[in-house]
């Protein structure tokens, strides 16, 4: 048991990826433990998106060596039924949240646990209702998507995300989209979910919150990892020039 | 110039029952065809854009083909042309429900490309993202926001087509036009009688006009 709680879910060995001439992710070694909190920081263009969209598939890469919960993902997107596989065990939370705009709030959440796991619809309308009040939007269950605020549909996503149980969750700049008064509300649903223990990947803008929540700050530039390290280290004593000047530049405001 | 002709309503009145045998096949034509185009177009449109160059190659000859020749082309070549390779008659019915079927289905291939392009990638990353399969993911996600988005188009379409049908005179299938020309060979009264043909025409259009408007209010909800 405690051999396998050791063993990586993600591991990402001299991972490449190429758009055209523009090489976006150079050799990137990436290990994460189950329960481990990681946050990606870094300037947009870094590579940082990319780099969390190889791990459910979004985006292909070109060489190097990918796999998710013991699953091998290979390269120029090959495999697709270990993908699939993969993509049932992660849930991502996106930028621009990405509900089903023609379903209601509860017709989101429980459209993958239906179709993908077999549940019935009793028992995956108990388990969204479940979730939707544990993020705190119970009451907005038979609303559309756009009847909500950003933050509400926020967490809706992450609600529906959660109903297939995954074993590690992606977020994508889940804060990024939001008007500022919302973004509190979204982090404190991500806060709880970290102190449940779940494996969590994070991109995001937010220096504070990752100070507080990650087991490890990875922070990425022009598609190479060039410093990584619990968050106080990282924040506080940065290593490389470049996260030195990077961290001046967020940090300030 | 002065015209002594006085519009003759009984005339008008009296070739009613007479055209309305003809509606019957109007709508049979038009939406038989449509109903045959809405597949086809489902399946060249999706051809259309698939990565796959042996699909989208033959999706793009077929929609270029008979959206640049005219209906009343196509439906002479069926009805006139292709028995002569088949060996065997077609029926004038039978011709003109291909004719728009082939006809329609070509317009209809892009307005689904267009309705499916249209939907966002996000839509489409969530879908998967969640472990449905591609498949799922276009059945409960994509298709459904596509459809409601092709819904103007589609009904351009069909009243297009209801009025395309009224070409088919030419090869004798008793449509509404076909049966004014009859009529009116007897009485002479082509004023009148164009003019109910015209009003029937309408009368259809407009009809759809009034679905599609109470559909496509309906589909407004959540969008």
């Amino acid at each position: 048991m405690q051999k396998d709680g050791a063993k990586p879910i993600v591991r990402m060995e001299k991972l490449n990826k190429h758009f055209g001439t523009l090489h976006v992710l150079k050799d990137v070694d990436l290990a994460v433990t189950p329960g481990e909190v990681v946050v990606i920081i870094g300037a947009s263009g870094s590579g940082k998106s990319t780099l969390i969209r190889c791990i459910n598939g979004l985006e292909e890469f070109q060489s190097g060596h990918l796999d998710v919960d013991g699953k091998e993902l290979l390269p120029n997107g090959k495999a697709s039924k270990a993908l699939q596989q993969i993509r049932t065990e992660v849930g991502m939370v996106f930028q621009q949240f990405n509900l089903f705009p023609h379903m209601t709030v509860l017709d989101n959440v429980t459209l993958a646990p239906m179709k993908v796991r077999g549940a019935s619809r009793d028992e995956a309308q108990q388990t969204a209702r479940r979730l939707l009040e544990r993020v705190g939007i119970s009451d907005q269950a038979e609303k559309h998507p756009t009847q909500l605020s950003g933050g509400q549909q926020q967490r809706v996503a992450l609600a529906r995300a959660l109903a297939m149980e995954p074993r590690l969750m992606l977020f994508d700049e889940p804060t990024s989209a939001l008007d500022p008064e919302m973004i509190g509300e979204v982090l404190d649903a991500m806060r709880e979910l970290a102190r449940e223990g779940m494996t969590m990947v994070i991109v995001t803008h937010e220096m504070t919150f990752a100070r507080e929540v990650a087991d490890r700050v990875i922070y990425i530039h022009k598609g190479e990892i060039v410093e990584q390290g619990k968050p106080e280290a990282v924040f506080d004593n940065p290593q490389n020039e470049r996260t030195q000047s990077f961290l001046a530049r967020v940090l300030t405001h | 110039m002065n015209s002594s002709f006085q519009f003759d309503w009984q005339a008008a009145i009296d070739s009613i029952p007479y055209l309305l045998k003809g509606v019957p096949y109007t709508l049979m034509i038009s939406f038989g065809g449509l109903a045959i185009g809405f597949i086809i177009g489902i399946i060249f449109g999706l051809m259309r854009i698939s990565p796959t160059a042996w699909l989208r190659w033959p999706a793009i000859a077929y929609i270029e083909v008979f959206r640049g020749t005219p209906v009343l082309v196509q439906v002479l070549f069926i009805f006139y042309g292709l028995p002569q390779l088949l060996g065997g008659p077609i029926d004038a019915l039978t011709a003109g429900i291909a004719a728009i079927a082939v006809n329609s289905g070509a317009y209809i291939s892009e307005v689904v490309r267009g309705g499916v392009q249209s939907i966002e990638r996000g839509q489409r990353e969530a879908g998967v993202s969640l472990g449905l399969s591609r498949i799922q993911t276009f059945r409960y996600i994509i298709w459904p926001q596509g459809f409601r988005r092709m819904i103007p188009a589609l009904g351009n379409q069909a009243i297009i087509s209801i009025k395309d049908t009224s070409l088919f005179a030419v090869i004798g299938v008793g449509e509404l036009v076909r049966q004014g020309q009859i009529y009116i060979a007897t009485t002479f009264n082509a004023l009148e009688v164009y003019m109910m043909v015209a009003i029937m025409y309408l009368a259809i259009t407009l009809t759809l006009s009034v679905c599609l408007r109470l559909l496509e209010r309906k589909g407004l909800v959540g969008q």
